[in-house]
């Protein structure tokens, strides 16, 4: 009876949990990510490892994600003062329809690359908390930086941080 | 007998938990999903609330499903 009782309540134990992925940290080797770009260019693809060499800063982001919407303009600025030193950004959408991220990139026009994870299977791997994420990688592909959300104020931070890490490599 | 039924149905309950992940909050973010309607209005009442109660917070979580603040 006791041994019955031990495991009904391990039974729920067990189904009161959900399997949490374990977050890429900083001074990790960025996961693999290969994925098909947003839009009229679907059947191109984006892989991080073609921006190997260049700092690299990787954002989750959704449409209906507000911080999203303070991020963009501030990363495409970021991008074109800094992207002929060797930055660059790769934003992974994770909507659930395709149609909202292209109504937003419609509002918030980028020039950075944008690809589609419509499975969402890459936020899972890199297990991030909050949208948006961004992980800020250095020239080698290694997470030098975890951003979750976004303020007004993040983008001089960034900007301190991607400079740092093009100049100690440049 | 019974106690061991409670129990599993308590189980079978539990299943129904899920944990929401924050890519999959599109729908938990969508303005038909808020409490309130109106947040200028909201706030407002919120304002005029705190102050008869002369106390105030406890109005809720913060964030609105996007799981960013």
């Amino acid at each position: 009876m006791s041994f019955k009782r031990h495991w009904l309540a391990l039974l729920l134990l067990l189904l009161g949990f959900s399997v949490q992925a374990e977050s890429v940290k900083e001074g990790q080797l960025a996961p693999a990510l290969n994925l098909p770009l947003l839009g009229a260019r679907a059947d191109e693809s984006m892989s991080l490892e073609a921006l190997r060499g260049k700092v690299v800063y990787l954002d989750f982001w959704a449409s209906w994600c507000g911080p999203c919407r303070l991020s963009f303009p501030q990363l495409e600025a970021l991008r074109q003062e800094l992207g002929p030193r060797g930055f660059e950004v790769l934003a992974v959408n994770v909507d659930e329809f395709e149609d909202d991220a292209l109504a937003f990139l419609d509002a918030i026009p980028v020039t950075y690359p944008v690809v589609r994870d419509a499975d969402a299977d890459s936020p899972a791997r890199y297990g991030i908390l909050g949208m948006p994420t961004g992980f800020l990688l250095d020239r080698e592909g290694v997470v030098k930086r975890v951003h979750q959300g976004y303020r007004r104020s993040d983008g001089e931070k960034l900007r301190k941080e991607i400079v740092q890490l093009l100049e100690s490599t440049e | 007998m019974m106690k061991l039924l409670s129990l599993l149905v308590l189980a079978l309950m539990l299943g129904g938990c899920e944990t929401v992940a924050p890519w999959e909050r599109g729908t938990l973010a969508k303005p038909e999903m808020q409490w309130q309607t109106d947040t200028m209005e909201a706030r407002l009442k919120g304002q005029l609330y705190n102050s008869k109660e002369a106390a105030s917070g406890g109005g809720g979580a913060a964030g609105g499903g996007c799981g960013c603040n």
